[in-house]
């Protein structure tokens, strides 16, 4: 094992890996948005509006990450949809994860018994009142939960916008195999670049999750 | 029959109200007044409709027919549509307090945030008055000493009680009762019902539904029957559990009657 390589690759690997985040970062925040409105589409009482909601997600779960990708990439010109690679990793990447977590938003939000929002009706709380004060909170925890399992597929998913060489973790570690030949030492500082992605998120969505769900263990208000 | 006299003014008027699950016919046009001050029991084997007529009175149930009004005004509109019914019926709301068999207290928020929670944010009232005045109610059911502590650390009977309190703290012209005391263990019942009693005695209008005969007895000033979704008969307590006019009735309180201790 070439330990002197590895040294000398660390830093440019490091510096991809911050594509890798910052595409997935953004991604997820945008994919968030998306969700949030298929979500409000759902809960409409629209019905093309529903199955519209409903049939993007089917789309959407129901196709590889992969073909998404290569689709709007090479595919998006021909309508018009013109991108850089970047833009492209994130705007494909958010409209995948969305659809998922609309589908992890909605499950967390019904999860919360109904008898909650009838309590909270009968005090003379609107739907919005009764969503911001009464069920977000304790569908939060489920919520934050889902969505980071969401997020870390995103991550590991994002290897794949290499193909439409976006420089990023994967794409980096190809380019220095075909300059050093050395696949082993290159692949293995990747993988553990990813872990420590992927770990780093796992905690940030622990510690929300228990910031979340605190309420649950307090016994006393906290003042 | 009513129980009204001329210079009562009504509270809570259910006249002629109907309303369908499906092709199930649960309410078949169901008329009540209730009067300011008075407290109505309704009793009825499962499945009589009782709770559906309650959920009516507060639009937690849409009826198809029929007019429910509420201190003079009109619940159910079915002239409003969208964001104006919604203002309308939250409003109409605030002043109706309910209370579940399943006390549905919000279990993220401390038994004082319970109370304060609607005073708040719906009547924007500062939080330090708030507090002063959800103290307040929460003395009134007797757990002034647990304003800080979480619904999950309560008995079923202090969830009972924060529910009412919260419920209390809108100050609301009348208070529905849904089987309050059903999901409580039996010794537990007693501190619910000393609730009630207080608020009786304060002349609060409340409609109560309830399996427990001798609490409808003692704290009502009318008592309801129904059965697939009529009303069987109606009238003062006295009459209506010592001597009622019909079979069904008779039937019914007897099969309670001798089911509890
Ligand atoms: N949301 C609903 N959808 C369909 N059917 C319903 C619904 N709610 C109630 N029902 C039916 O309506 C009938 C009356 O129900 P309701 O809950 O009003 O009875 P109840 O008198 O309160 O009974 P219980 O003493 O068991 O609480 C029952 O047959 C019930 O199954
Ligand atoms: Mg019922």
């Amino acid at each position: 094992m070439d330990v002197n390589l590895m040294v000398e690759v660390t830093p440019l690997l490091i510096k991809a890996a911050w594509i890798t985040i910052d595409i997935s970062i953004r991604a997820i925040i945008l994919g968030f948005g998306v969700a949030c409105v298929l979500v409000f589409l759902r809960s409409l009482q629209i019905k093309p509006l529903q199955w519209f909601s409903r049939g993007y997600v089917s789309v959407i779960r129901g196709t590889p990450y992969f073909v998404q990708l290569l689709l709007v990439f090479y595919g998006g010109p021909t309508i018009g949809l013109t991108m850089d690679p970047f833009t492209c990793g994130v705007m494909v990447g958010a409209f995948n994860i969305g659809a998922y977590m609309s589908e992890a938003i909605r499950g967390a939000l019904e999860s919360v018994e109904s008898g909650q929002n009838e309590a909270s009706r009968s005090l003379g709380f609107g739907r919005l009142q009764t969503l911001t004060y009464v069920v977000l909170p304790q569908a939060a925890g489920l919520m934050i939960r889902s969505v980071g399992v969401l997020a870390i597929v995103l991550v590991k998913n994002s290897s794949l916008v290499s193909i439409i060489s976006v420089v990023e973790l994967t794409y980096q570690a190809q380019r220095l195999i075909g300059s050093t030949y050395k696949p082993f030492e290159i692949f293995t500082l990747t993988a553990v670049m990813y872990i420590c992605i992927v770990y780093a998120v796992m905690g940030i969505v622990e510690l929300a999750y228990r910031r979340a769900t605190r309420y649950t263990t307090l016994v006393k208000r906290v003042q | 029959m009513t129980i009204e006299t001329k210079t009562d003014t009504p509270m809570v008027e259910i006249v002629n109200v109907h309303k369908k699950f499906g092709d199930l016919e649960v309410l078949k046009g169901i008329n009540l007044t209730v009067p300011k001050g008075k407290i109505v029991s309704i009793i009825g084997s499962s499945g009589s409709g009782k709770s559906t007529l309650l959920r009516s009175v507060n639009h937690l149930e849409v009826i198809d027919d029929g007019v429910i009004r509420l201190d003079g005004v009109q619940v159910n509109r079915p002239d409003m549509k969208g964001l104006a019914f919604e203002r309308h019926i939250n409003h109409i709301r605030q002043n109706m307090g309910m209370v579940f068999q399943h006390f549905n207290l919000f279990p993220h928020l401390s038994t004082l945030d319970n109370v304060t929670l609607a005073p708040r944010k719906l009547k924007g009232m500062a939080r330090k008055e708030a507090e002063e005045l959800g103290r307040e109610y929460l003395n009134r059911v007797g757990l002034a000493d647990k304003a800080d502590v979480y619904p999950s650390r309560l008995s079923g009977g202090q969830k009972q009680r924060v529910a009412i309190a919260r419920a209390l703290a809108m100050q609301p012209k009348v208070m529905l009762f849904d089987e309050a005391t059903s999901a409580l263990d039996p010794e537990l019942v007693e501190e619910v019902n000393l609730v009630m009693r207080d608020l009786a005695k304060e002349h609060m209008t409340m409609l109560i539904v309830t399996h427990e005969m001798a609490f409808a007895r003692d704290v009502s000033d009318w008592a309801m029957f129904m059965e697939g979704g009529v009303v069987v008969e109606e009238g003062t307590p006295d009459k209506f559990f010592s001597n009622p006019d019909h079979e069904r009735t008779r039937n019914f309180l007897r099969k309670h009657l001798s089911s509890q201790h």
